[in-house]
């Protein structure tokens, strides 16, 4: 038995079959990373005054592989042009630069802007203790403008043990720029580049806490809602270069003996599931790094 | 995806181990290639009737179990209570007595299961994957491996759902909805397992479910556009078939976003996040170590962006059964075929800007509350044109009342009854009063109880001989509807009473420390009407048995019948029964719409989409057209 329509366009649709099956995939994709960025919208908008942080991620990397996933976006449109003027060679290249460009955006988010983000500390200020950590705060300075009030301290936390220890009473915080100079418009998020943590520490109680947590996803719904949406978009990325991989190795590849337009056919199926996952990035990239 | 769908065609083509038609090495397949793993869209659909059918048992059993709680409030359950405690574990029924975290677990299940792992399976996924494919003249679905993995996941999670009232603690307890913070923070802290937990495996077990319906619905959606058969085209298409590829689209759309709010969910329980969880809460008189900032609301309007949708997912291929059925035992064309397909397109639409109307109660402002009511109201219209033209179809016809009939009629004052007592619902100001009381429990259990599931029965009644090629007993089929029937009207009439006298659909004691539930209506108290209520209950549970014996006796002992058995006019009718692998000898060619039934100047009162055109047809075409004019 044999299915038709799976290489060759059915007549009155113009399509093949796995042609239709992945937009309608898409559409579906569409509507799970809606779901977040609806979440995304109507947290923030929630968020009360100076509870949404702003400016934390580090905008070069991000930056970095925005362009990364773009390049790959044009490979992949190359090795499937390959593909159908029939250029085995130039398919295997661009298709190797393809998954390349995937592995090295998971690893600088797997090893870079993750543990990174892990490492650094911030403690959220109770709102009757606001006054006594003026000096880190500069909540005068902000209120004269009409800006948003500031309760968080954030840095680099020296003892780590404080977070678990209940006999330690007071978190020892190696300040970021925002708040060892909170004054100062320089200092002040979002940056291009980072600006560099300081030498001041900052002695903050326990007492004086209302929450206080390194940058994982429970810290706050900003970085809940970061670490949901990057890690989902990282499944789909890790997926993408799995089929890639299938594709570039003998296993898959092979097909293109038997019969080439099937395997363009598959790697153009592929190919749009890559920009869906590209599109998504460039949604996120300005949600979580710039606004 | 796509590897596999096109591996799955393709190692048909190449070296396809059981091509009959490619005419070479054909050997008989193995029992687990055959039945288990099968990628035959006819076996898949009936492994998904089989299992659905099963769960939609073990649903309507939780049911009957807390009818007992509530008829006899912290009584002992005699006979059975002491042999369930044991099965469900140390705190269920101590003594016999329901616990209210069972009695919880079990109102949650009961949703969830009938919902989830009961209808959506058989209506969509058995029917769909049974018929639509023969309907359309296709060999199969578009992607024969990814519709056994939709099975498989299908399966998986309903497994997942199962073991939850197996682990400590006992199944989730925040109702079907699973509403947050209360789902967030129940099944954890003593005597629970951070993962193994109720709640947990919920969430778990829902991600698979919706991965499920995905694959279904992009292989529907997909094999309808593409594998329909030559000369037929969109406007000759079954309404059953429309039916279905509506309610794929809704799954395809609807459902992501839940599965977001699943996956929300879960960081919020394993990863203490507060996506669902305000600043400030206090649980147990102290105040959760969360950071806070989240929105409980989120939760609602993610949960029934999914939620309003999935009724019409219910509803809509009910429907598509019934008129398959009316226009069958009418002899006659369906009226308003055009204004069907029209209406079940607006209803698809309409059902993704009304999901706010379960929310009137959550403050969300009058303007938005203005608008999901009028957006609701609205999506009656094409409910009513629908039921209508059902309704118009039985005029004039000369109704044969078989079983698959007798259900397909009764779907339509059920469903009429359900529908119309919804717009009390969608009016916020009624609604206020009405909301989460008996009345909504009768509201939409009248659709999809006598409403669906008596569709779903028609089906299984009209198809059966399509499937094993023997007819079920029409006897006991009546043995089954009339009682059926009946029950299902004492069950859920004297429910809106209930719910008039504000009696709340969750209450562990039935309403009887409430003070209005003991004011007599129709000569019974609120909470005195339970009883007649679970009597009907546990006799409609009794009445579903000739059903199941009827079943599995005729699978082997059923009365033989030809291809065609119930003088139909569609495409399924062509292939054998049962149909082989691949369906059709030759494929098959539409020629006409699918209910040509009575045409004048014709031997029989049936036409198949099939036959081609003849002299006297093209006649009978003009003689008409020109009646019209």
């Amino acid at each position: 038995m044999d299915i038709p329509y799976t290489t060759t366009a059915r007549p009155d649709t113009g399509l093949w079959n796995a042609k239709i099956g992945i937009w309608l995939f898409l559409a579906s994709e569409v509507m799970l990373f809606g779901g977040l960025f609806s979440a995304y919208i109507f947290l923030r908008l929630d968020a009360l005054p100076g509870y949404w942080p702003h400016g934390l991620l580090n905008v070069p990397v991000g930056t970095m592989n925005t362009a990364i996933l773009i390049a790959s976006s044009v490979t992949v449109v190359l090795a499937w042009a390959a593909l159908k003027m029939r250029q085995f060679s130039r398919y295997k290249f661009y298709m190797g630069i393809t998954i390349i460009c995937g592995v090295i955006f998971l690893a600088v988010k797997l090893l870079y802007e993750w543990p990174d983000k892990f490492h650094h500390f911030g403690a959220y200020i109770r709102q009757d203790r606001v006054q006594k950590y003026e000096q880190y705060l500069g909540n005068q300075y902000l209120a004269e403008r009409g800006l948003e009030p500031r309760y968080e301290i954030t840095g680099h936390l020296h003892n780590e043990a404080a977070l678990h220890d209940p006999n330690i009473h007071e978190y020892e915080i190696q300040l970021d720029q925002v708040n060892a100079d909170p004054t100062n418009p320089a200092s002040d998020r979002p940056h291009f580049l980072p600006l560099p943590k300081t030498d001041k520490i900052a002695h903050v109680a326990k007492a004086d806490v209302q929450h206080a947590e390194m940058f994982v996803p429970k810290h706050n719904t900003f970085f809940a809602t970061y670490f949901t949406v990057t890690g989902l978009h990282g499944l789909h990325v890790l997926g993408g270069v799995i089929v890639f991989t299938y594709f570039w190795l003998p296993i898959g590849a092979n097909l293109y003996k038997r019969n080439p337009e099937h395997l363009a056919n598959r790697v153009e199926v592929a190919g749009l599931f890559w920009h869906f996952v590209d599109l998504v990035w460039i949604f996120v990239f300005p949600l979580f790094y710039l606004l | 995806m796509d590897a596999s769908t096109d591996l799955a065609s393709h190692s048909h083509a190449a070296h396809d181990p059981h091509g009959h038609e490619g005419g070479h090495d054909h050997h008989e397949l193995g029992f687990f290639r055959k039945y288990v793993f099968s990628t035959d869209h006819k076996v898949i659909g009936i492994q998904y009737a089989i299992t659905g059918l099963i769960f939609l048992f073990f649903g309507f059993m939780l049911m009957m179990l807390m009818r007992w709680q509530l008829a006899f409030p912290g009584q002992a359950l005699p006979v059975i209570g002491n042999f369930i405690g044991q099965l469900f574990g140390p705190g269920s029924m101590p003594d016999g007595k329901m616990g209210p975290d069972f009695y919880n677990s079990l109102g949650a299940m009961h949703g969830t299961i009938m919902i989830f792992l009961g209808i959506v399976p058989v209506a969509f996924a058995a029917f769909g994957n049974f018929v639509v494919p023969l309907q359309i003249g296709a060999p199969d679905m578009t992607f024969p491996k990814i519709n056994m993995a939709s099975y498989q996941a299908f399966f998986v999670g309903g497994v997942i759902m199962l073991i939850s009232f197996f682990v400590p603690g006992g199944a989730a307890k925040g109702g079907w909805t699973s509403y947050t913070p209360l789902a967030v923070i129940s099944d954890q802290g003593p005597g629970h397992h951070w993962f193994w937990n109720g709640q947990t495996l919920w969430l778990i077990g829902f991600i698979l479910l919706i991965t499920s319906s995905l694959l279904g619905a992009v292989n529907f959606i997909t094999t309808i556009i593409q594998l329909r058969a030559k000369g037929l085209t969109w406007m000759r298409l079954p309404f059953f078939v429309w039916a279905q590829f509506i309610t794929a689209f809704l799954l395809l759309l609807a459902f992501p976003p839940l599965e977001a709010a699943v996956v929300m969910q879960l960081m919020d329980r394993l990863g203490a996040t507060s996506f669902f969880m305000p600043t400030g809460l206090v649980v147990n008189g102290a105040p959760l170590a969360i950071s806070g900032g989240g929105s409980p609301i989120l939760w609602q309007h993610l949960f029934w962006f999914l939620g309003h949708p999935e009724v019409y997912v219910l509803i809509l291929p009910g429907m598509g059964i019934v008129a398959e059925i009316l226009a069958n035992n009418t002899r006659k064309p369906l009226w308003g075929y055009k204004s069907l397909v029209f209406s079940g397109l607006v209803l698809g639409f309409l059902s993704f800007i009304v999901w706010a109307h379960h929310m009137y109660l959550t403050g969300m402002g009058a303007v938005v509350s203005a608008f999901f009511q009028t957006t609701t109201v609205i999506i009656s219209i094409p409910s009513v044109i629908i039921l209508s033209a059902f309704f118009i179809s039985l005029w004039g016809g000369s109704i044969r009342f078989n079983t698959p009939m007798l259900f397909a009629t009764a779907f339509l004052p059920m469903f009429g009854i359900g529908g119309l007592t919804g717009i009390p619902l969608a009016f916020n100001s009624a609604d206020l009063y009405l909301h989460d009381t008996y009345y909504v429990i009768a509201h939409f259990h009248y659709i999809v109880a006598p409403g669906t599931i008596f569709a779903l029965f028609a089906g299984i009644y009209y198809w059966f001989p399509k499937a094993t090629g023997r007819r079920m007993n029409e006897f006991w089929g009546k043995v089954h509807f009339w009682p059926s029937l009946i029950c299902m009207n004492v069950i859920f009439l004297p429910m809106f009473l209930q719910g008039m006298l504000s009696m709340h659909r969750r209450w562990y004691d039935g309403g009887q420390g409430w003070t209005l539930a003991n004011e007599k209506v129709w000569g019974l108290t609120g909470f005195q009407w339970n009883l007649p209520i679970s009597i009907a209950a546990w006799t409609m549970g009794l009445a579903q048995i000739p059903f199941i014996i009827n079943f599995f006796w005729s699978i082997k002992r059923g009365e033989k019948t030809d291809d065609n058995p119930w003088e139909a006019t569609t495409l399924e009718w062509a292939a054998p029964s049962p149909p082989p692998h691949g369906n059709f000898a030759v494929t098959p060619v539409a020629y006409r719409g699918p209910y040509e039934y009575s045409l004048p100047g014709r031997p029989n009162d049936f036409t198949m989409q099939n036959e081609p055109i003849s002299e006297s047809d093209r006649r009978a075409y003009e003689a008409a057209a020109a009646a019209h004019h």
